[in-house]
Formats: C-alpha cells, structure tokens, sequence
C-alpha cells in the first residue's frame, strides 16, 4: 500500500518524516516550508495558538492541493502534514515537501501549496494573545458577490 | 436525519460542534438561512458550505443521510464567502 502523503496530526511534525516520502532518484531538488508559531504579529504577543480541523475533509483537500500540483508541475511529488491542537511559539504547525527534477519547480509548487492550504482546507487557528483571544479568520472583511483574484485573472 | 456539523467560532457562537435536522429536500441555502434565524447568527452569511465533505453551492438539494458542514473562513484566508467559491472546487 502507497504511503499517505497528506495528513493531519495532534503529534509533533517530523521534517524527516515528511520529506522522505518525496526523496527519490528522479529528483535533484527536493524544497521545503516549515510553517511555526510566530511569537510577535504587529506588535501583539501571541502566547500559543489552538488549531482546530474538519480532519476527514482537510485531509482529502490536502490531498486535492498535491494532485493539482502534480498536474501543473507533472514531475513533481508532494507530501504535507498539518499539526493541530495546542501549539506554542516556535512549534512546527506545518510541513510542505515537494520534490521536483530541477530546483524552480520545487519552488513554485511549495508556494502554491501554502497559498491553496490557505484557500481550501479547513483548519483554524485561535489566537490566545496576552489580552485576549481571537478566531483568525472570523475578523476579515466579507464582501460578498466580490470576484476572487483567481475569477478575473 | 441530517448532520450540522459546525467549527471555530461558528462553534462556540452556537455552542455545539454538531446538531441533528431533517434536511432532506431543502436547499443548502435553506438550512444556512434556518440556522442563521434560529441562532441569530448572522456570522453563517461568511461561511463556505460543504456537503459529505465538498463545498457545495447553496442551490444544492439535501438527501436523506447528508452530512452538512459549515465552513468559516479558513486562516490565511481569501475571504471565501460562498458567493465567489470558484467552479473548479465543486468539481473534485
């Protein structure tokens, strides 16, 4: 049975173990984003976060993002984790590995990997800062009706 | 019977991460609108619908067993109100 390439996990995010599923020998450039905890965001001092999924349905659109992918950039392979729960400053909240045959592609599809995570997947943050705590996401203005950029590209 | 099943402060504005309703035959639309009134949540009229783990349009007719998420926005997001969810999403 193939590995999985796509998962979500409460455990702690091993780099090794994500980026060995894309080392191969067809490949001579493997990249990877290690998303953490960020301590300061404008001036505000984020104590820890709480992430929190829709596993099933993250799962499959994390597994979606890495088709979409290996169709714009065909040699390339992905594999992603997200962590969710409590994370402190510093923890690792995602991996994205992408291994392609020459380096610009691997570099391309990673970026396009954490946009799209941003776009589709269903996983949340709460932000507990020093004074307070916040849904990030909930507090972004809605316009409704209004094209993405993608729609009128 | 159908499943709600609701997240993030979606979750914590009802108080509860799933509730049970007879959906079968409205529109996703309809049961957006039902639990807007019912909780007076107008912060629903901000989240992508799903159904059995897609986003689904809100013109989409509930069968029997549907499993119904409501999505809000997602972290980084781009403000996918259900209004501007592009084609492609329906399709996988």
């Amino acid at each position: 049975m193939m590995e999985q390439c796509c998962w979500i996990t409460t455990e702690p995010l091993e780099i090794e173990e994500v980026t060995k599923r894309v080392i191969r020998r067809e490949a001579g450039a493997v990249n990877t984003f290690i998303g953490t905890v960020r301590e300061f965001t404008k001036g505000k001092r984020t104590l820890f976060l709480q992430y929190e999924t829709y596993k099933d349905m993250a799962e499959k659109k994390l597994e979606q993002i890495s088709k979409e992918i290996e169709q714009r950039w065909p040699s390339a392979e992905v594999a992603i984790a997200h962590r969710i729960g409590r994370l402190e400053i510093t923890d690792i909240a995602v991996i994205i590995a992408v291994s392609t045959p020459h380096r610009n592609d691997s570099y391309e599809a990673s970026r396009y990997a954490i946009e799209r995570i941003k776009e589709i997947v269903p996983i949340w943050k709460k932000e507990h800062w020093e004074d307070g705590e916040e849904w990030i996401g909930d507090q972004k203005e809605v316009r409704p009706g209004v094209p993405l950029k993608e729609e009128i590209r | 019977m159908n499943t709600l099943l609701f997240f993030a402060g979606l979750k914590e504005a009802i108080g509860t991460d799933e509730v049970r309703l007879a959906a079968a035959g409205m529109t996703l639309g309809e049961v957006k609108e039902k639990v807007r009134s019912e909780y007076s949540l107008d912060q629903v009229n901000n989240c992508m619908m799903a159904v059995n783990e897609e986003f689904a349009p809100e013109d989409t007719t509930i069968t029997e067993g549907d499993i119904i998420a409501f999505i809000p926005p997602v972290s980084g997001g781009l403000n996918p109100c259900s209004h501007s969810i592009r084609k492609s999403q329906y399709n996988h």
